[in-house]
């Protein structure tokens, strides 16, 4: 089936309301899995397992639809454009919801391996979760993106403190008074530019801010900037990253694996406001306002993202968990990611995008991965010799795989974005830092992780001996561990799932970097989405109950 | 009135920021409750600032900023406020329980040795 017919079979079934499902529908979903879950019905698992299907399914039709090409606006409430809250389709968006949902239906699947059950309202939470990071992918309003970041935030404070340790507990405090704090500053720079263009509509922010008197230039790059520090500390760059290894490394396998498209929300409300708002990149006029706040932004930007590739790849060699470990590569693709941005360029942004699909799904896999691991060596989860339980062979296999992927080496995906990302970044001045750095810390993960996967396989039988009861080693309690640390076929249907659309991207390579290419260009230029957003007509009133107040005499 | 208002958003946030880098997790929730009150003061100012004017357009004349009050702010300080609250809740429960498993009111779980 041609795109072309799947866009057009989608906007037919789903009546031009398909853009408002994907926040209505896990909505809807985790309210009604908060009743089921507290009477303990068996419909909980199915219902939960359907409604992230169907949000796939829906994600895949919306995808469809945007790849079209074309700009699709969502007036909310049927209220127009400026005033009230829009919601926008457009490649990115379509994208990162895909990848949303790929990646939660990996988490969930694992999760019914026993985590679901640690503790209560796993089910809605995730989909709260899951509403919330819809909901900042697809909004059009900036007060209305800080709202969705509150949902998902919100769902992932319970999301981390699911079955709680102590470890836990301790990452949860600092994560969610680190995530209060950026709520703040999102705040104060929010009223800011609502101060300066009197909108809140980002569209309608992109066309007020090129009228911005000489005198208010300074006030909106100072927004800007507040901005630009909220959405670091999700996207976890350079100052702002120290929450992530510890949080993550304490969160539990399917927990961490959904959160790793967490990080993905900073760094696509990173790209959107650059290149919306701000209009970094191509199509605004040199000397203007907004060139004035990109210019100051992006080498900072980029700055920070190569010193974070730097402590990433540092945090990588020396961590002394599989999970921390992880964790790190998490924030190494997320500095290669605002890398991407911060260049600026269309090339950069397209490698960016590509090396993103491929660096979410590899990140989610090495969390379940690294869960199993762990679990297969009695929940331990340092990086030293151990007896391995049970069949070591397909976690090493996985293991060769995700880490393929995740360093960079051809064959699979990981290589085709970072050869892209290089090969772009050597047209821009940056060049020679983008290509030593970012080949450091690739070479610096593959030490990293081939010490690792050594000490984790191939060294196990030699010192039993020396090592420690289970019992005193593990971060939880015997009983917890008990339930959940038994391999079910759900927990290697999932990782092999997400293996297989690692696999796949690779041998996808060409149809998914024409789309990424093109969702860049989409990105940099503005005046579609502005047109879309501000032109949208609301739909005419079925019936019309101002008109009938009038005919009652109700209405003055 | 600017003066007072712009006087009491700085000090609001100076103490929440100050409390905020302390390492009881009391004193960080505080910090916290006054740099959200800062924030929701900042977020009703930006609005412009207007004593006797209404957010509603009644009657006649030209409803420009001049005459009347900007009633966007209004309902941000509103969704502003019910967001922070809430958090700050599970902020509470969160401290409540951690002093409860680890014994300290430290934010790190142990007292620096």
């Amino acid at each position: 089936m041609s795109t072309a017919a799947a866009g057009a079979v989608s906007s037919l079934v789903l009546g031009g309301h398909g853009i408002v499902m994907a926040i209505v529908l896990p909505l809807v979903m985790g309210s009604v899995l908060v009743v089921l879950e507290k009477f303990k019905s068996r419909w909980v698992v199915p219902l939960s397992v359907g409604a992230t299907l169907a949000l796939l399914v829906l994600s895949m039709l919306l995808l469809a639809q945007a790849h079209s090409g074309h700009t699709q606006a969502y007036l909310l409430g049927n209220w127009q454009a400026p005033f009230g809250i829009s919601l926008v389709l457009d490649r990115l968006s379509a994208l990162m919801l895909v990848l949303m949902a790929v990646v939660s239906c990996g988490a969930l699947l694992y999760a019914l391996g026993g985590d679901h059950q640690r503790g209560e309202h796993f089910h809605s939470l995730f989909q709260y979760q899951l509403m919330g990071l819809a909901g900042a992918f697809l909004t059009a309003d900036l007060f209305n993106l800080f709202v969705f970041f509150e949902v998902l935030l919100a769902a992932s404070y319970g999301l981390l403190l699911h079955g709680a340790s102590r470890a836990r507990l301790r990452a949860s405090l600092h994560y969610v008074t680190f995530n209060l704090v950026g709520s703040a500053l999102f705040l104060f720079a929010v009223s800011l530019l609502y101060a300066l263009t009197g909108t809140l509509n980002m569209a309608d922010m992109a066309v007020k801010l090129q009228q911005l008197g000489p005198q208010d230039v300074r006030l909106a790059q100072a927004a800007a900037l507040m901005l630009l520090v909220v959405f670091a500390v999700k996207a976890a760059l350079l100052p702002l990253y120290f929450w992530l290894p510890d949080t993550y490394a304490a969160a539990s396998g399917p927990v961490a694996a959904l959160f790793a498209i967490m990080t993905k929300v900073g760094v696509y409300a990173i790209a959107r406001t650059t290149a919306l708002i701000f209009g970094a990149g191509a199509g605004v006029e040199a000397g203007s306002v907004a060139a004035d706040i990109a210019g100051m932004a992006m080498p900072v930007l980029v700055t920070l993202a190569l010193a974070t590739l730097v402590l990433a790849a540092i945090g990588v060699m020396a961590a002394r968990r599989l999970r921390g470990l992880v964790s790190y590569l998490v924030v190494a693709s997320a500095g290669t990611l605002l890398l991407a941005i911060g260049l600026g360029t269309v090339q950069t942004l397209g490698a960016g995008l590509f090396y993103m699909v491929n660096s979410t799904l590899v990140a989610a896999t090495w969390f379940l991965l690294a869960d199993r691991i762990s679990a297969a060596r009695g929940d331990v989860d340092m990086l030293r010799p151990r007896v391995m339980a049970g069949a070591w062979a397909p976690l090493g296999v996985a293991f060769v795989v995700a880490s393929v992927a995740v360093a960079g080496m051809p064959p699979l995906a990981g290589f085709f974005g970072k050869a892209l990302l290089l090969q772009a970044a050597a047209l821009t001045p940056w060049a020679v830092w983008v290509v030593a750095l970012v080949l450091a810390s690739s070479l610096a993960t593959m030490v990293a992780l081939a010490r690792a996967g050594s000490s984790l396989f191939w060294k196990p039988a030699t010192e039993t001996a020396a090592q420690p009861p289970l019992s005193t080693s593990g971060g939880m309690s015997a009983s917890t561990s008990l339930n959940t640390s038994a391999t079910r076929p759900v927990h290697g249907i999932a990782i092999i799932g997400l293996l297989i659309t690692v696999v796949a991207l690779a041998l996808l390579a060409g149809p998914v970097n024409g789309y990424t290419e093109a969702a860049a260009q989409q990105m940099v230029q503005r005046q579609p989405y502005i047109d879309a957003v501000l032109g949208a007509r609301p739909v005419p009133a079925a019936y019309d109950v101002r008109k009938e107040m009038h005919e009652r005499g109700e209405f003055k | 009135m600017l003066l007072l208002l712009a006087i009491g958003i700085g000090v609001l946030t100076s103490c929440g920021i100050w409390l905020l880098l302390r390492a009881r997790s009391f004193d960080v929730i505080l910090g916290l409750a006054l740099l959200t009150y800062a924030v929701n003061l900042f977020i009703f100012a930006m609005g412009r600032v207007k004593v006797n004017a209404m957010p509603i357009l009644e009657g006649a004349g030209p409803f420009t900023l001049d005459n009347t009050s900007d009633p966007v702010p209004q309902a941000l300080v509103l969704t502003a406020i019910v967001i922070s609250f809430a958090m700050s809740a599970v902020l509470l429960a969160i401290a409540l329980r951690a002093r409860s498993e680890t014994g300290t009111d430290h934010i790190d779980g142990q007292e620096r040795k």
